[in-house]
């Protein structure tokens, strides 16, 4: 392609695509790499957010009988985290990664649906101000992120701590719904040519598994949650044992939904993994179908184990021994992975960047949280460690190890993508160790409190029963913990003006993102590639020849399209036309946002009031244009 | 850019646009809508069933009384015919059909709404009485909002056709809404066998 | 994890779950023990492996070159078949124990009922005649080397019976009835807490479990089921106190047993002076801290439904005197 013909197909696609920096366009655009990265900026917001309210929950917690806060104060404290991390940060910041990412390592200009992709950015945010609401008000939800009923029913929780947790909830699943689908949609149809599903670069599997879990999962914890506000607020018996209604029926239907989850905010994670690795392995990973299927499966087997929340609930041996089986069962897909990555390790020849160390210290904290999962997964043992720090710390190196850890691994492997430029390495190294050094300090010793006896959730705690060195180290853990995070704020902060310019791929990496310039262009990619491997940036080098054809392709610079492919191969379908910038997902996001005021303080005409203006709002939005264009 | 750009050899001028039926974008978003809302009927009818199963007696007044709810199972299911009838119509351009189709469909929904509302306030309990009730309303309930909003789509495509936004060469508004006035049917037979076949059965 | 053992054996004073002092608990804790040990031993190989992964390593990205070998992936089916087993055997192993404390071996000793209050836990003896009720409150005593069976319920929101070292726990649910068992094999008084989260006082719902022999124990309940100690000198401030204590609130809500005083909404008082801690653990049984308890509970246990109560110190003293009579 001559250098001139270049430059003017780059200035149409530029004005086909980019949003024009006037708020119009700041509340309008549909770019998904805008998207995903406000996704990225708000997810971490609500985790620092997160963060300090467990660091003033271990200033409360680090000696006995001590009283920095109220018991309610605590209660707020430990709701809100529990809520802000599992619910607010883990899934949106991943959603945020892959909404970036997915078009790029896919080869397309957009995702299936950018409106849907804006407005379930905007509901995520919305949802995430009407929560802290309540918190700023002093009506933080305060029965736990589990919310179990009848603590949560009027009579017990009489303030509207708990409706702001009904109704944010189901807020958010209007969100992650939305994004789900997206998802499922972006990988079936917007695929470049000639990348067949068994092409697919396996950060893809993990988010796609989520999301199909996302579809089946949240609807439980609406009609959970739907229950909830019914019961407070239209009287209702769902929860109430002495009008026939069953305790046990929030817990059912809470963790059907919960156990899942866990799996939704792990699988992007560990794919990010399976993308890190390799590279920084220098090989393609070893055993890709065996990695892509074990994720499918974990997220299959994911519905199987809910029980295994409720073994204290009086439930009949034989079920105990089936969902025992079932947990036990979920180990085997997870060790394939480990497995996998421990193989790609074994044949390659890793080079320790920091993305690298905190994969590599991922897969060791994945390990000690999946062993202590089966030690919760033997029924009688559970028994005895069930609602005790022991599940405390089980669930944080779950959670830390294999969202947070990989999270920040991702952050130093595509922030260059994103930006344009690296993070400082050597300050990374320091990021590493003083968050795997904190966390570890943090977190173990929680194992060991809870096998002293200590149970969850209590604001305090007398001395005298051992549970008080445990403790300190653990708050002490947790403040290097957060020093950890805080290094790598200022590197970031450094890093966005100093860090070392990327260029297009700085880590000789071997997909399609890296094809691109970083930050890539409004359209992604000015001509659409063509796939024919696994690693198309890779694949001269091994020894594969030449298959794939990244700058050269059609252009489809006519208009706002991209190419359209079959569902399982990969052929080329249609020419998809690509809506505009509009700011009603904007709009329609804030209509919800009232509605959800007006219920949350009983005014029924400003939540009738918000319902019309979502409706108008949403008709506004897909109204379609007149003509159809032809390309 | 003269250059004839191919695809598998296909020119590129020749690959369709958008695409039709589930070739669609938007109608693999309808699809999985349809599947998450069919899942939450499902978790619904499960804690009915879950309810139900921990009460000495269930339902506690008896089985309910079923004339009125067979002849809005019948309205429903053949609601979906003009539906159907319309999506068809405008696949072969024939807008008239379709708006004339879809108020057929839009009306049968109107009726069921008031049957189901007659039936409402002819219980002799309410939502608080106890969890029968609460199951009971809110089930029906979840249910008559999605026929509300099913309403709410066929009035869009009616709007849209009367506007001239809908067209044989993009169906997938008249399409995407059709499958939802489906799943509403669907979802009903469901809705329909739990609360008042299942307590003649057992 | 070498560290993880000295801890929980180094402290003596914790109700670890890993000292225990009963049969069924001892069954769970070599179960934990074996679920650690091994456990501990998958961490090491897969952080060995790992290590071993890191031995001929690259500097930098750009001077390492791509490895094109396609590799084997035999590791990873052995890796997977080796799981396989260890996680089979231990779901056997856990199978096998579930059968064997699910149910009591053998006549229980002793029946109770459990009822979860927020944030108490009231303990009402089974088996007695109606006049020798035992109910009491966070102090159960049970006779040793016997099963003791339990029946566990709620009065208001969901709360878990937890003795770490005699049982697992039993979740104790609103508009359930569930059964349950504990046995303590050696005598002593072993802390038990609520772990599942109940609320404001979550952390103040402590109860304690003394095993005895079966004589003490048995001299214990027929003490317990005796109605309260008869009416002291009519001149002394026990008398007063007595009579305050049954015209004012305080009889609204307690019950003391052979008396006017029928209360069901706080714990049964017929003998409080024999109880170690007031308020579910929230401070000891003294003169002195029974008095505060009375007169400003809401500050010691904030939350709790025990209210402020406004009389005389003169008044209060009398009741505090009548109170340490009822042993």
């Amino acid at each position: 392609m001559a250098t001139a013909t270049t430059e003017r197909l780059t200035e149409r696609l530029s004005d086909l695509w980019e949003t024009p920096h006037t708020l119009r366009g700041v509340l309008g655009t549909v770019d998904h790499k805008t998207i995903g990265k406000r996704y990225l900026v708000t997810a971490f917001l609500l985790l620092i957010a997160g963060g300090i309210e467990a660091l003033v929950m271990r200033v409360q917690l680090q000696v006995p009988n001590n009283h920095v806060l109220s018991p309610e104060g605590f209660n707020q404290a430990f709701t809100m985290h529990g809520t802000t991390m599992i619910l607010w940060y883990a899934l949106p910041i991943l959603s945020g990664f892959s909404n970036y990412l997915f078009p790029l390592v896919l080869g397309a200009r957009d995702m299936a649906f950018p409106r849907l992709n804006a407005f379930s950015y905007w509901t995520f945010l919305f949802s995430a101000i009407f929560l802290y609401t309540g918190y700023a008000v002093g009506l933080g939800p305060d029965a736990g992120w589990f919310a179990y009923a009848p603590l949560t029913e009027l009579r017990y929780s009489p303030g509207a701590n708990m409706d702001y947790y009904a109704l944010g909830v189901i807020f958010l699943t209007i969100s992650s719904t939305a994004g789900a689908v997206n998802f499922i949609a972006t990988m079936f149809k917007m695929r470049a040519p000639g990348m067949s599903l068994g092409r697919l670069p396996l950060f893809v599997y993990g988010t796609v598994t989520a999301s199909f879990s996302i579809i089946f999962a949240l609807p439980a914890l609406s009609v959970a949650c739907a229950f909830l506000y019914l019961d407070r607020h239209f009287g209702t018996r769902f929860f109430d044992p002495g009008a026939g209604g069953q305790a046990l029926l929030w817990q059912h239907l809470f963790w059907i939904f919960g156990h899942p989850w866990v799996y939704i905010i792990v699988l992007p994670a560990l794919s990010f993994m399976s993308m890190v690795i390799p590279t920084f392995a220098r090989r393609p990973i070893v055993g890709y179908a065996w990695n892509a299927l074990a994720v499918v499966i974990t997220g299959i087997l994911g519905f199987g184990v809910w029980v295994h929340h409720m073994f204290a609930t009086g439930i009949p041996p034989l079920a105990l021994t089936f969902f025992g089986a079932a947990s036990m069962a979920i180990v085997l897909p997870s060790a394939v992975s480990i497995f996998v990555w421990l193989a790609t390790l074994w044949y390659g020849r890793p080079v320790l960047t920091t993305a690298m160390l905190f994969a590599l210290g991922f897969i060791i904290l994945f390990v000690i949280g999946g062993v202590s999962g089966v030690v919760t997964a033997a029924v009688p043992f559970d028994w005895s460690v069930t609602d005790t720090y022991f599940v405390v710390a089980h669930i944080h190196y779950v959670l830390i190890g294999i969202n947070v850890f990989p999270v920040i691994a991702a952050f130093y492997y595509w922030f260059p993508k994103m930006t344009g430029r690296l993070l400082n390495e050597a300050l990374g190294k320091w990021n590493f160790w003083v968050m795997f050094i904190g966390f570890n300090l943090g977190f173990f010793p929680m194992h060991i409190s809870g096998l002293l006896g200590m149970p969850r959730r209590i604001y305090t705690y007398p001395a005298g029963l051992g549970w008080t060195a445990p403790n300190l180290i653990t708050s002490i853990g947790a403040y290097l913990f957060a020093v950890g995070v805080l290094l790598f704020l200022v590197n970031v902060f450094w890093s966005l003006r100093r860090g070392a310019i990327a260029g297009n791929n700085p880590w000789d990496a071997a997909s399609l993102e890296w094809a691109t310039t970083s930050p890539p262009p409004a359209y992604n990619f000015a001509v659409i590639p063509t796939v024919g491997s696994r690693e198309p940036l890779w694949e001269e080098r091994l020894g594969l020849g030449r298959l794939s054809r990244i700058d050269e392709g059609p252009p489809l610079d006519s208009d706002r399209v991209t190419l359209q492919t079959s569902t399982l191969d990969g052929f080329p379908a249609a020419v998809q036309r690509m809506p505009e910038d509009t700011v009603m997902p904007f709009l329609t996001g804030l209509a919800i946002l009232a509605t959800f005021y007006g219920l949350v303080t009983t005014a029924w005409w400003l939540a009738i009031a918000g319902g019309v203006l979502t409706l108008a709002a949403i008709h506004a939005w897909l109204w379609p244009v007149r003509t159809i264009r032809e390309v | 850019m003269e250059a004839v750009h191919t695809l598998d050899g296909v020119p590129i001028a020749r690959i369709p646009l958008d695409g039709r039926g589930h070739r669609a974008t938007g109608w693999w978003g309808m699809m999985f809508f349809i599947i998450t809302e069919g899942t939450l009927f499902a978790y619904l009818l499960f804690s009915y069933f879950y309810v139900g199963a921990q009460s000495p007696t269930w339902p506690p007044g008896g089985p309910p009384e079923l004339t009125l709810a067979i002849v809005n199972t019948v309205i429903l299911v053949v609601s979906s015919i003009p539906m159907r009838l319309g999506t068809l119509a405008i696949r072969r351009a024939s807008r008239g059909a379709l708006v004339a189709w879809a108020i057929v469909a839009a009306l049968l929904g109107v009726a069921f709404l008031i049957i189901e509302a007659t039936e409402w306030s002819r219980k002799p309990f309410r939502m608080s009485t106890g969890s029968y009730g609460s199951l009971y309303f809110t089930v029906t309930g979840f249910h008559f909002a999605h026929v509300v909003v099913g309403l709410l789509l066929i009035l869009e495509i009616v709007w849209r056709a009367l506007a001239d936004r809908v067209s044989a060469a993009r169906p997938l508004a008249v399409e995407t809404v059709g499958a939802y006035w489906h799943l509403v049917g669907l979802v009903w037979l469901f809705v329909f066998f739990t609360i008042y076949v299942s307590p003649y059965l057992w | 994890m070498g560290g993880a053992s000295v801890a929980l054996a180094g402290c003596a004073t914790a109700p670890s779950v890993l000292r225990p002092e009963s049969a069924p608990q001892h069954t769970l804790a070599t179960l934990g023990w074996w679920l650690i040990i091994v456990g501990s031993a998958v961490i090491v190989i897969v952080l060995a492996i790992e290590l071993v992964t890191l031995r001929h390593r690259g500097r930098t990205v750009a001077d390492t070159p791509l490895v094109a070998s396609p590799g084997s992936t035999r590791g990873i089916v052995v890796g997977l078949a080796i799981t396989a087993v260890v996680t089979l055997a231990f779901f056997i192993y856990s199978a096998v124990v579930l059968g064997a404390t699910e149910r009591p071996r053998g006549r229980p000793g002793a029946k109770i009922e459990i009822i979860g209050h927020q944030w108490w836990w009231e303990a009402r003896y089974l088996g007695g005649t109606p006049d020798q009720a035992v109910a009491t409150a966070n102090e159960l005593h049970i006779p040793i080397g016997v099963p003791v069976a339990l029946q566990v319920t709620s009065a208001d929101v969901i709360h878990s019976f937890w003795i770490p070292q005699l049982q697992g726990k039993i979740d104790v649910i609103p508009g359930i009835r569930n059964t349950f068992w504990i046995r303590a094999d050696t005598a002593g008084t072993f802390h038990g807490q609520c772990a599942e989260f109940c609320g404001l006082q979550h952390a103040h719902m402590m109860l304690t479990v003394t095993a005895e022999d079966a004589r003490s124990f048995q001299r214990w309940l027929a003490a317990q089921s005796a109605p309260a100690a008869a009416a002291p000198p009519s001149d002394t401030a026990a008398a007063a106190g007595g009579r305050a204590f049954m015209s004012s609130a305080c009889a609204l809500c307690h019950t003391v047993r052979g008396t006017g005083a029928h209360g069901i909404l706080g714990p049964d008082l017929t003998h409080v002076a024999s109880r170690h801690m007031l308020g579910a653990g929230a401070v000891r049984n003294t003169p002195g801290a029974l008095n505060a308890w009375i007169t400003d509970a809401p500050s010691l246990k904030p939350g709790a439904d025990m209210p402020r109560i406004d009389l005389t110190p003169a008044t209060m003293h009398a009741i505090v005197a009548y109170l340490q009579t009822l042993r």
